[in-house]
């Protein structure tokens, strides 16, 4: 028996890793591939935090640009929480051997969207796959457990409390119990498939597995367009292009809006502009090459592969695409879930600090702030586990899916969930369109309900694990529409065309297995 | 277009696309047990490495063109188990500060993203399947290459065995890299460093002149 089991490699479950095993915990680390595949090595831009003094900002400064971002649904305590944390934060991964950019002798900081001050620390644009490589190579230092191709089926619930996942892994069904565990498995903005800048894993599994555990879910319909992925092939082109002096133009080289405004304004306008018929494009050609190539080389090699262009000779082709999730899986202080047991950190969990809407550079100090915050928060408690009877119940759940007759696969269902999400509960919502996409949904869980699986091997099976993948996507896509709809007005992110006015209160929505949406305030 | 997998043939629409998208193409359409690793799409993540025509590459980077022949990377074997073999971690804390031009000497071989294609393409492993191997030895570079790695001695220990007196120098890893490091650059270092430090090749070309029967300059 684990004291924690940590689903998900990415930078929110290697730090809880880290620091659980510094408290001697026994923990080990799930990832559906290999730890490194993990979404974070995709993040660009940088990690924000006040670091020297003497700079002029404060983390005071980072809360309230944090909060005011947020829209009225940032958790004032929670935000203090990682801004007043974040110098420890850096301090402590430069001392680990994160390779940060350095200025004369110090981490070097950028200007991101809807900041005061420079105040994001970053690694050329290569930021998340550094800070992911300098996590795992410490994990391998501490000798940490990994549990690689190992794809959660569910959770273990018995007598209210999560004591653990069943798990697929090597062919197997497997039981695996804990006394705490922690999901740190990333967001859900890869439902829009098609339509976004996420990696083709991230559908959200983690939320869906909460969900049908019974734990809360709060703010779904709050997903994050970023306003730059490249036309071509929805990849991500970093808002430090337009933090360097980059500007949105459209065919007639007009600028349209103020490039360093939170990433919901510049999506609308962006987004405005297409619906226009305009195209947009992202200018950093007075940037120079030799900037461009020493501070932006990832993103210089993918428009070049993508788009076959030399961004320091050519205006590159953008539209806007779903990017991030501020919702997820509903956490107090403690990034305890409404589950006993079971814990979320990072942009699975909902813990309000970001809350309508992101800043840029805000989830990387996120996934390392309270992913090392959660491991003092456990509550350890053993219980016996019937997993003998568990792993039963979870292969006879499978072996439903099985049939020796020729099926036809979900992969249509995918794409059109992801063309109508973004079509209709994308940047720019309305009544008739959500309802639209209700029945949408309806129709697409009835075909997919019919669905078998010829390929019975349980070993290696991408077309069951992409299946199941499918499943928790539909659901996570039905309650982001109902909580979309249930939401009549404007604020942040989500965006409704005949309630374009933010109310005076700010209220979180909360959904659970019943599918019903609720509004609350914390107090 | 065509492309074989695996001794099977498969059409594909002819526009431009990366064989990433091909493969999941392959998937969607014509066969959905295709097994293949994927994830970030945009280069950062490793996973989707592949070999094509006999060169390793990408598969979400590399356009896919008519008559490819792809195959799986060779001589798989545990990440894992390399790294930590060379323990490739920042051991203990000098208090160097670290600035824009030490930052700059490990840059490029942080930029690894342990794709393994370093590891495909190398010929040592057919002959010798413990040789650490590129990427091992680059990231080993990395930290001895760190201002901040105070523990500079004791990599360089654990290279000298089944390490960098083991590679031919072929190069092939480099031409392989689709990050743009250079393993054999990076095991040179580690030569130069090993020397520093009093160790040598042990086991080193008997014959300096010998010119093997057909080298026109001797």
């Amino acid at each position: 028996m684990y004291d924690l089991l940590i689903v998900g490699s990415g930078g929110a479950g290697l730090s809880a890793a880290l620091e659980a095993k510094k408290e001697g915990l026994c923990v080990a680390v799930i990832c559906q591939s290999s730890p490194t595949s993990a979404a974070t090595c995709m993040a660009q831009g940088g990690l924000n935090g006040v670091v020297y003094e003497d700079s002029g900002d404060s983390p005071s400064l980072h809360v309230s640009d944090t909060i005011k971002g947020g829209a009225g649904l940032c958790d004032e305590k929670m935000v203090r929480h990682m801004c007043e944390g974040a110098k420890e934060d850096i301090l402590w991964l430069d001392s680990i051997g994160m390779p940060f950019s350095r200025k004369k002798e110090r981490i070097a900081q950028r200007k991101f969207g809807a900041a005061s001050c420079d105040r994001t620390t970053y690694s050329q644009d290569y930021t998340g796959l550094k800070l992911l490589h300098t996590l795992y190579d410490n994990c391998l230092k501490n000798n940490i457990e990994f549990l690689d191709e190992t794809f959660v089926l569910d959770l273990i619930v018995e007598e209210s409390t999560c004591r653990g996942v069943v798990a697929l892994k090597d062919g197997k069904v497997k039981a695996l119990c804990s006394k705490a565990t922690l999901l740190a498995t990333g967001g859900y903005a890869g439902i829009y498939h098609g339509f976004s800048t996420n990696a083709m894993e991230s559908t959200g599994d983690g939320i869906a597995l909460a969900l049908r555990a019974g734990a809360k879910l709060s703010d779904m319909e709050f997903v994050q367009f970023h306003p730059t992925s490249l036309k071509s092939s929805s990849v991500l082109v970093s808002e430090s292009a337009r933090g360097a002096g980059g500007f949105l133009v459209n065919q007639k080289e007009e600028r349209f809006v103020d490039e360093l405004s939170s990433r919901d304004e510049v999506s609308r306008a962006v987004f405005s502009q297409i619906e226009n018929g305009n195209e947009v494009f992202l200018d950093i050609r007075h940037l120079g090459n030799e900037f461009i190539s020493k501070n932006l080389p990832q993103e210089k090699k993918l428009i070049q592969i993508h788009e076959h262009i030399d961004p320091s000779k050519e205006l590159i082709p953008v539209t806007p695409a779903a990017h991030y999730s501020m919702g997820g899986i509903d956490v107090n202080e403690d990034l305890q879930t409404s589950l006993r047991g079971l814990y979320a950190a990072g942009e699975c969990s909902n813990v309000k600090v970001h809350g309508a809407n992101r800043l840029g550079g805000n989830s990387l100090l996120e996934i390392v702030h309270f992913g090392r915050a959660v491991v003092s928060k456990l509550k350890l408690a053993t219980l016996h586990v019937d997993t003998k009877r568990q792993e039963e119940k979870a292969k006879q759940k499978l072996n439903r899916l099985f049939s020796d007759k020729k099926s036809s696969t979900f992969f249509e269902l995918r794409s059109t969930l992801g063309k109508e999400l973004f079509k209709k509960a994308g940047i720019f919502r309305d009544k008739n369109g959500l309802e639209n996409l209700t029945k949408n949904i309806e129709d697409l869980q009835n075909r997919f309900d019919k669905l078998t699986i010829s390929d019975t091997n349980l070993k290696d099976n991408g077309w069951l694990v992409c299946h199941l993948k499918f499943a928790n996507s539909l659901c996570i896509a039905k309650v982001v529409v109902l909580s979309a709809l249930a939401r009549e007005e404007s604020r942040g992110a989500h965006f409704r065309k005949e309630f374009q006015n933010t109310d005076k209160i700010a209220l979180h929505s909360y959904v659970d297995s019943s599918l019903e949406v609720r509004f609350q305030n914390e107090d | 277009m065509k492309i074989e997998i695996q001794n099977r043939t498969y059409e594909l629409p002819s526009h431009e696309q990366t064989l990433l998208s091909a493969l999941v193409y392959i998937r969607e359409n014509i066969d959905p047990t295709l097994k293949f690793n994927y994830n970030c799409k945009s280069g950062a993540c490793g996973s989707c490495a592949l070999r094509v025509n006999n060169q390793e590459t990408l598969s979400c980077e590399y356009k896919v063109k008519d008559g490819d022949k792809i195959e799986p990377l060779l001589h798989k074997t545990d990440v894992k188990n390399r790294l930590k073999k060379v323990e490739s971690w920042l051991h203990v804390e000098s208090l160097k500060p670290m600035g824009e031009a030490s930052e700059q000497k490990i840059e490029q071989q942080s930029d690894c993203i342990l794709c393994s294609s370093c590891f495909s393409a190398c010929p040592v492993l057919y002959v010798k399947p413990d040789f650490l191997g590129p990427y091992a030895l680059t990231r080993v570079w990395r930290y001895i290459a760190d201002i901040r790695e105070k523990d500079k001695h004791g990599f360089i220990e654990r290279v000298q065995k089944e390490g960098i007196w083991d590679c031919t120098l072929c190069g092939e890893c480099t031409l392989a890299c689709p990050a743009g490091i250079d393993p054999k650059a990076d095991i040179l270092h580690l030569r130069t460093k090993s020397m520093q430090a009093g160790y040598f090749d042990p086991a080193p070309p008997q014959e300096f002149q010998d010119d093997f029967g057909f080298n026109p300059n001797f």
